[in-house]
């Protein structure tokens, strides 16, 4: 990465937001897999390998897989929080490889929410 | 004042300036004038109807269709969102409603990895204002009027800090971040690391610049490899990018850190002990003063400051004294994150204003008892050199002096509860047990004292109290806290004391009684069955490891009690709270056996 001025920092912030926000980035679906030490002991490294399976195997490019830090909540995890174009971000817990594979059937290619693994909807305020 | 005939309100909080609100009144404005009604409206509401997602294009529509035609314009009317019952929305959910998010601005939402990420929520920009813009005075003055205090525990002036070594004048001074949590319960600083590396060190970037230091260090121990991990990647993007180095962001400011890895020493998050363990010594602390502000790492004026505190840095720069203050109270301002765990129902990781009510976060954040029939007994805080606080205080504000004040510490922000099946007297032997190991034996009050409370406490859990232990207990703490070099020794003994202070009669039931009511001390209870209320369901008989519980299907179970051996796994496995704690059984005496005299 060249050095970065005040300037490029403005620019990558007005960038990045498009990934963010999905919007112009041309993204479909976000899924978060939160991987902080709690999360991976709790077995969020099996959610993740699952969650690029499914997207190879689905041959989605709309997809994007992140990961994040413990979304807080160390009791429910592993956790992922997915966020489908124009939808508030769904976070899902407790989870494991199959219920994943579900999640990335029926709500990342179907759309709809999987309310017996959902927890939440909604972002968290910060101020 | 003049009538109108309809009243429009613009919201123009950040959020909607940011995307637009400006442009849109001047449209509105515009379109109002053209179509002659400025006078009679003066900028929806007597109808109540909430528009959103306005933009400049739509505005000739709606003012036509609103004000001239006197119809709601619904294509921008605001829509409740359709009702989705089965999952419950942020301000649904305790857990999330209480919380607000500063320190842990970026939990969960951003790749620690991505440095652009970090950028986009606002990353570098306090640090870029910090460099460019304001000279190390400013700092330190938004710092001080802010009013952070360190929260690493003791609760310090971090501006105060700052001041005292920027005054200092040396060729080379440190800039030290304290990542080496301890504390058995904490975990919020290893998940600030793991979460948002950049926001520490973008901290320290605004401290080295505030005190004019070049070398930083941050101080982690091996037992966080993730945080190390990402810490390092971290600190090798902004290297790579120019945020670390020479002349960040073209402001002539010079300032590279690296990474120590400390081996796990308690005593190492003692600044003093930290310091001499980054020199390669062992890592023991040294009397004060000097203090590091003049005489730290390498006997060069240091600061060092704590994981969370850095990571409140950046924002604060970026929005200014006003807005930190905007939350907590007058002498704990600002957010805590506590790290919650015990025997609490969400385990996890919060961040709250200071002076919510302790009861708040125990029952609304935390959702109350694991174990939904069990009774709330005690939440420690401060780690071992905090204290317990029992149900009757629940009430008190969270703030460093409100905590200090049950005899507990806001520490670092473990926050372990205890249910009602908890004894104080083992708790605050575990706790004992933690600092005896760890006291680095410098001095011999800590060194000595922390053993000889710990023998008394494992006397008096295993049935051979006296009467008057409690009082030598008080005694000694009071010496120890008192005699004692650093921190490590002057609050060690804070967990015994306390849990004398408000659970003494637990402590004269084990001495007098040799009754532990939980049951915990195996040596000091016994097991029973209450017939009536036994429903002979056979969880206990299954969960006995020695088959000491016997009983037919259906019918009240018994426990023999000259095979049991007060495991407690019954009292455990029981859904019918029907397992009864009793004092001790009488041990049978052993027949005296006689000796024989030897002789050959």
């Amino acid at each position: 990465m060249p050095r970065l001025t005040i300037n490029d920092l403005k620019k990558i912030k007005e960038n990045q937001k498009s990934t963010f926000k999905l919007r112009e980035g041309g993204y479909r679906a976000k899924i978060t897999v939160h991987m902080g030490t709690c999360g991976i002991a709790a077995g969020a490294r099996e959610v993740m390998t699952a969650v690029l399976d499914e997207i190879s195997n689905s041959g989605a490019e709309d997809i994007i897989a992140t990961t994040s830090g413990c979304a807080g909540l160390c009791a429910r995890e592993p956790m992922a929080t997915v966020e489908i174009l124009s939808s508030p971000p769904v976070k899902y817990v407790d989870l494991n490889a199959d219920k994943m594979k579900e999640i990335f059937k029926e709500h990342i290619t179907g759309g709809t929410p999987v309310e017996k693994y959902a927890f939440v909807v909604g972002s968290e305020t910060t101020y | 004042m003049e009538n109108y005939r309809a009243n429009l309100l613009l919201c123009a909080g950040t959020g909607c300036v940011a995307s637009g609100t400006p442009k849109v009144t001047a449209a509105l404005r515009e379109e109002l004038e053209k179509k002659g009604l400025s006078d009679e409206i003066k900028i929806v509401y007597p109808e109540e109807i909430f528009y959103q997602k306005l933009t400049v294009e739509e505005v000739p529509k709606l003012v036509e269709e609103h004000f001239l035609k006197g119809r709601p314009y619904e294509k921008l009317m605001f829509k409740e969102p359709e009702k989705r019952a089965a999952i419950p929305l942020m301000n649904e959910i305790p857990f999330f409603k209480h919380q607000v998010l500063r320190v842990l601005r970026n939990k969960g939402l951003i790749d620690p990895e991505s440095l652009e990420e970090y950028i986009a929520r606002d990353g570098y920009m306090a640090a870029a204002k910090a460099l460019n813009e304001m000279t190390p005075e400013d700092i330190i003055a938004v710092i001080k009027d802010a009013g952070i205090r360190g929260r690493g525990g003791a609760g310090f002036p971090t501006g105060l800090k700052w001041e005292f070594a920027s005054k200092s004048k040396a060729d080379q001074k440190y800039m030290l971040c304290n990542g080496d949590e301890g504390d058995p319960g904490a975990f919020m600083d290893r998940s600030v690391m793991e979460a948002d590396p950049h926001s520490v060190i973008e901290g320290m970037i605004i401290g080295a610049r505030a005190i004019g230091s070049s070398k930083g260090v941050i101080y982690v121990r091996a037992e966080y490899p993730l945080a190390v991990e990402r810490l390092q990647r971290a600190i090798n993007l902004c290297r790579e990018s120019g945020l670390l180095g020479e002349n960040i962001l073209d402001s002539g400011f010079d300032f590279d850190l690296e990474i120590y890895l400390g081996a796990g020493a308690f005593v190492c998050g003692e600044e003093t002990a930290l310091m001499r363990s980054i020199e390669g010594q062992r890592g023991m602390p040294r009397p004060r003063p000097p203090f590091p502000a003049h005489k730290g790492l390498w006997d060069k004026p240091s600061v060092l400051n704590n994981v969370e505190t850095l990571a409140q840095i950046a924002p604060t720069v970026l929005n200014g004294a006003e807005w930190y203050r905007s939350l907590g109270t007058e002498k704990s301002a600002g957010t805590k994150v506590f790290a919650l765990t015990g025997d609490i129902r969400n385990v996890g990781l919060v961040e709250v204003p200071m002076g919510i009510p302790l009861k708040t976060i125990i029952y609304d954040i935390g959702g109350g008892m694991k174990n939904k029939k069990k009774k709330f007994k005690s939440v420690q805080m401060g780690g071992p050199s905090g204290g317990c606080i029992p149900e009757d205080l629940i009430n008190i504000p969270v703030t460093y002096e409100d905590v200090v004040k049950t005899g507990a510490i806001m520490g670092s922000g473990g926050m372990v509860v205890m249910d009602e099946d908890t004894c104080m007297v083992s708790t605050s032997k575990f706790f004992l047990e933690f600092t005896a190991d760890e006291s680095c034996g410098k001095c011999t009050p800590c060194r000595v004292g922390t053993q000889v409370m710990l023998d008394m406490l494992t006397d008096i859990t295993e049935g051979r109290g006296k009467e008057g232990d409690i009082e030598i207990l008080e005694d000694l703490s009071r010496d120890i806290i008192s005699t004692s070099l650093c921190g490590l020794g002057q609050t060690a003994p804070n967990p015994v004391l306390s849990t004398i202070r408000y659970f003494r009669h637990e402590y004269e039931a084990h001495i007098r009684d040799h009754w532990c009511h939980a049951g915990i001390c195996s040596d000091l209870a016994s097991f029973h069955i209450i017939e009536d209320l036994c429903k002979g369901c056979g969880a206990c008989l299954r969960a006995c490891p020695q088959q000491a519980v016997v009983g037919e299907k259906k019918k009240p179970h018994r426990i023999l009690q000259e095979l049991c051996i007060q495991c407690r796994s019954c009292y455990d496995a029981c859904k019918f709270a029907s397992i009864d704690i009793k004092r001790a059984l009488p041990k049978e005496k052993p027949e005296p056996v006689a000796v024989e005299e030897g002789g050959s």
